[in-house]
């Protein structure tokens, strides 16, 4: 198959790339070993958009993390996803600490990150009155903010896709050869001929780097396990609550998440297996101990689910974010934190440096803005009544804790990029992401999927194959 | 739309809360209910063993919610399926409910009175925190119950089952009859609070270990589930390393409690027990919001379904009682029930007399296995009754019963105290 | 002489029986570990003639994703527990069928019929 860019990889970066790359007139495809797009990192992060103070000045981090910062917001409208600036906080628990936290203030300032004060212990409460009484001063960032990373991933794809741009699954790059044109791209199923590669292949980025390039990269896998707790105390606190930076990243922050739910962690450990997503009772312990310290009491009883997602950190400590040493191969790579907040900006850089490369032309229809699944729980009653009056199915509900409705999993499943599984599902709609964690709602939705896409319901999986739900049935 | 008593909830509460509020002189009732049809929970229950004591017969969980449908048939009770509430306010002189449903869209009814019987979901993995991966093969044992029993649907050929509560056990069994191979049953505390006739019957009789003082402390699998590690508890129900077994399955169901599901009383503004998770009522089932009673697994959670008909047949009633303005004045200061050793909590928590007929039932649970203990009434200092029993345990549900004359002769600022006592 | 041992199931006390009996004759069995009554004849029962009441689902021929819920309409010998389970595997029924509809007569030769308890529409 013939196309002038392949990208490998669906998570954030890949689709933002993939995005911004759709705005020219270009053959693009975006090759995924997993069955969705957000399958690898991008679906387990803490879902900060950072404002920019904690990234060494001039390095890449801190670049795209500012600029991607400030494109957020206009494209939260843009392609509607789920953000609000609900600004920072970064606690100071010592007299002693008090320099690092003005070393960080002057750092902010250096990267450019607007609005950056110092408060005090006292000041902090006022404004957070969750937050320990330990406390003795704290760095408050206003342009901080929280976003839905399936949200904000999921919008990039589907755009990307409505411009022309082929996402493909289930299809692992075994093997990269270049050519005298461009490159020979192989997957299991597949050979793709391009100009173009781009590598945003998260955790196995340096695998795929590593097939073309001479000068290896090499990625650790670094786990950071989560807590999520219920939407009844997602107001513990209203801003993101870091404690100051520790060897191993950013420590363990307290954050309400853009939908209302209280989100604790990452931990950071390094792992050699770069699928090992489980979570341990170490893990769970230490993250709930050490985020107790900053606010008064976690509220152990409301956890609703743990998680555990990869950082792909790579030796060098920076991103990696253009053409490589072999003409043609670009890198996005080492993209661990803050790499959500800067994939929009990351996504712009490299769309335009491979246009250039490949002489491409802008094209004249792009379509820039998106229109979201509706959403029957957040929607005015005259938006509801609107809904249901057009189609019905937006008044069965099926996740009763989110009330996600039959309309929005049917929407789900049928745009482009759709949702092929129940954890597809899940991140699109948020059915079964509520207190009840998909006991009621997954019956119905693997019926719904098992409809929409013409299949059985035993082939209905969570994550793609082998992760299937049922293992037969009777009769029909 | 206009009613005067909407219930929330057409399962076995809702319904006998309706019979009994139609048969108190209220005729105009609905029930709004999500599902399909009526019966909620028990349509999935098809085991035996329900409606001993309400009609002397053993019936399975569908022909037990059948008996009650057509009581609610025979008296022409409106009820509306597939439609689900999303809100319950306060309006001047009563109470709206939103609804939505396919076929009406969002709507409102106004009701003079409301009675809560939603009922009460399970405790799904992610509220226990076990660590592991997170792949499909993890279901909670309702949920399971659903595909089998109502779909046909089979959730897994090896089972690991955590959980002794009931449902878990009941599961055990129905997957053994369905095909699968159940591995172990695994429960946290040094006891099963299921009933003995299920340990027997679902785990005996298949000869299924039931494994006490132990939990699950890994999964593993990255699609689908692999395996699962038990590991044994301390008295603090802490895992004791070096004692994992690691079980190969493809399946972990989880049997692991119940929870009232208070969404929308909790938004109506009815205060919530923190014990039990659902709301604090009088000797009517009576809320904190006047006009609003509870009733069923929505209250409290329920061992028997009989215990459930019965107390949505006094909630019903004192329903119909409110609307109809029949209920004495309430001007007085209510009394309050205390949970005195071993008494996790009681329903309800507080007796305003004057409202009494003749006798208080109050319903409780303790907190633990009590051997040989009395169930101890206490009006003030003064101790009312002394009950022994051979056993008493967290899985059964106890009540105690007390004489309105006898509340009658209490001074005032005394409190109805409950106690276990052992020697 | 055998020796088995259960658990009572007549209420929440759980007691642990020991039973010795001489198989086929009722006469025989001897019950320790009982404290009541009700103890000393569910083990009689129980070594003596063991029975259930077995509860299933069938096919339904002509809806998707449903099954009928299905049970015996008596106690039948626990030791035809499995052959009941597995005969349900092979018996469907049409829609609409109501609770109390005869399935199969006899099923398994236990002299109990195998009746609906779920009404299917």
């Amino acid at each position: 198959m013939k196309r002038d860019v392949v990208i490998i990889g669906a998570g954030v970066v890949g689709s933002s790339i993939a995005r911004e790359l759709s705005r020219y007139d270009l053959g693009i495809t975006v090759l995924e070993k997993a069955s969705d797009v957000c399958e690898g990192t991008s679906k387990a992060n803490s879902g900060i958009v950072h404002a920019g103070f904690d990234a060494v000045p001039g390095t890449l981090k801190a670049r795209f993390n500012i600029a991607g910062s400030h494109m957020m917001e206009a494209l939260s409208r843009e392609l509607d996803f789920p953000y609000k600036r609900n600004g920072s906080l970064v606690l100071c628990f010592s007299e002693s600490d008090l320099p690092k936290l003005e070393e960080l203030k002057k750092r902010g300032e250096t990267n450019g990150v607007e609005g950056v004060t110092i408060l005090t212990g006292d000041e902090v409460r006022a404004k957070e009155p969750a937050i320990s009484d330990e406390v003795v001063a704290a760095l408050f960032a206003p342009t901080g903010a929280i976003v839905c990373p399936f949200g904000l991933t999921i919008a990039m794809a589907e755009n990307a896709a409505v411009n022309g741009a082929e996402f493909r699954f289930n299809e692992a790059v075994t093997a990269i050869e270049k050519t005298g044109e461009g490159f020979k791209v192989t997957t299991q199923t597949d050979i793709y001929e391009c100009k173009a590669v781009i590598n945003a292949a998260g955790v196995y980025a340096d695998t795929v780097h590593n097939m073309v390039c001479d000068d290896k990269l090499s990625i650790t896998a670094r786990k950071g396990e989560y807590c999520l707790y219920d939407k009844k105390v997602g107001g513990t606190v209203s801003s993101t609550i870091f404690q100051l930076p520790g060897a191993y990243g950013k420590g363990v922050l307290v954050t309400p998440t853009v939908h209302g739910n209280l989100l604790l962690g990452p931990t950071a450990t390094d792992t050699l297996d770069k699928e090992e997503v489980n979570t341990t009772a170490d893990g769970l312990n230490t993250l709930q101990a050490t985020a107790g310290k900053s606010i008064k009491a976690v509220p152990y009883k409301s956890v609703i689910t743990s998680f555990a997602g990869l950082r792909a950190h790579e030796e060098g400590g920076d991103f990696i974010v253009g053409e490589s040493s072999v003409k043609g191969f670009f890198d996005a790579a080492g993209i661990e934190s803050p790499g959500l907040s800067a994939a929009p900006a990351i996504g712009e850089f490299l769309a335009r440096e491979v246009a250039l490369s490949l002489e491409a032309v802008r094209k004249t229809d792009f379509i820039a803005k998106r229109k979201g699944i509706p959403n029957v729980a957040l929607a005015s009653k005259e938006e509801r009544d609107r809904l249901i009056k057009e189609n019905p199915m937006y008044a069965n509900v099926i996740c009763r804790c989110e009330l996600v409705t039959e309309g929005e999993i049917v929407d789900a499943i049928k745009r482009p990029v759709g949702a092929t599984t129940l954890d597809g599902v899940k991140r699109r709609t948020r059915a079964g992401m509520g207190r009840c964690q998909a006991g009621f709602c997954s019956p119905k939705t693997l019926e719904i999927l098992a409809r929409e896409l013409g299949k059985d319901i035993t082939e209905i999986t969570k994550h793609g194959a082998g992760s299937e739900f049922l293992t037969g049935h009777k009769g029909l | 739309m206009n009613t005067k008593i909407a219930i929330i909830g057409g399962g076995p509460a809702g319904l006998a809360a309706a019979v009994s509020a139609y048969d108190a002189g209220v005729k105009d009732l609905l029930i709004l209910e999500r599902d399909d049809k009526l019966g909620g929970i028990l349509n999935q229950c098809i085991h035996n063993g329900f409606g001993l004591h309400t009609f002397k017969e053993e019936l399975t969980g569908p022909e037990y919610a059948e008996r009650f449908i057509e009581k609610v048939r025979e008296r022409g009770i409106e009820s509306l399926l597939k439609t689900i509430v999303v809100d319950i306010s306060k309006e001047t002189d009563g109470l709206v409910v939103t609804a939505m449903s396919a076929e009406k869209g969002m709507f409102e009814i106004h009701a003079q009175s409301v009675i809560l019987a939603m009922g009460c979901r399970e405790r799904p993995r992610g509220a226990l925190n076990t660590p592991g991966y997170r792949p499909a093969g993890i279901y909670s044992a309702g949920t399971a119950q659903r595909y089998v029993n109502i779909e046909g649907k089979m959730p897994g050929k090896e089972v690991v089952i955590l959980g002794s509560g009931d449902i878990g056990l009941i599961m055990a069994r129905r997957m053994t009859l369905e095909g699968a191979h159940v591995k172990a049953v695994a429960e946290l505390m040094p006891y099963s609070g299921g009933l003995k006739r299920n340990i027997v019957q679902c785990l005996d009789d298949f000869g299924i270990p039931l494994k006490l003082s132990t939990t699950v402390t890994d999964i593993k699998g990255k699609d689908r589930v692999e395996s699962v590690t038990l590991s044994k508890v301390d008295a603090k129900n802490q895992p004791i390393p070096g004692t994992e077994e690691e079980i190969p399955c493809d399946t972990l169901l989880l049997s692991c409690g119940l929870l009232p599901e208070n969404e929308l009383s909790g938004m109506l503004g009815v205060e919530l027990s923190p014990v039990t998770g659902g709301a604090t009522v009088d000797e009517s089932l009576e809320t904190s919001v006047p006009g609003v009673f509870a009733c069923g697994n929505v209250l409290h959670v329920h061992d028997l379904v009989d215990y459930v008909s019965g107390e949505a047949s006094e909630a019903g009633k004192h329903a119909a009682e409110y609307v109809l303005k029949s209920t004495p004045g309430t001007s007085e200061t209510p009394i309050r029930l205390e949970t005195g050793n071993g008494v996790r909590y009681t329903v309800p928590s507080f007796v305003r007399p004057s409202r009494l007929e003749q006798l208080l039932t109050v319903r409780f649970r303790v907190g633990n296995v009590y051997k040989n203990p009395e169930i101890c009434v206490y009006l003030g200092d003064k101790c009312l009754q002394r009950r022994k029993k051979q056993i008493c345990a967290p899985g059964e549900m106890e009540q105690v019963i007390i004489k309105k004359t006898d509340i009658e002769t209490m001074a005032p600022g005394e409190t109805i105290r409950i106690a276990i006592e052992t020697e | 002489m055998e020796t088995k041992n259960l658990t009572c199931i007549g209420c929440p006390m759980g007691c642990a029986l020991t039973v010795t009996y001489e198989p086929g004759n009722r006469d025989s069995v001897k019950v320790t570990g009982n404290t009541c009554k009700k103890g000393e004849l569910y083990a009689i029962d129980e070594v003596t003639n063991p029975t259930r009441i077995v509860t299933g689902t069938i096919r339904v021929s002509n809806r998707k994703n449903l099954v009928a819920s299905v049970k015996t309409a008596s106690v039948i010998p626990k030791s035809k527990i499995f052959d009941v389970a597995h005969e349900l595997m092979n018996i469907s029924v049409e829609a609409p069928a109501k609770i109390g509809d005869v399935v199969v007569k006899d099923i398994c030769g236990t002299g109990s019929d195998l009746v609906i308890t779920r009404n299917v529409e």
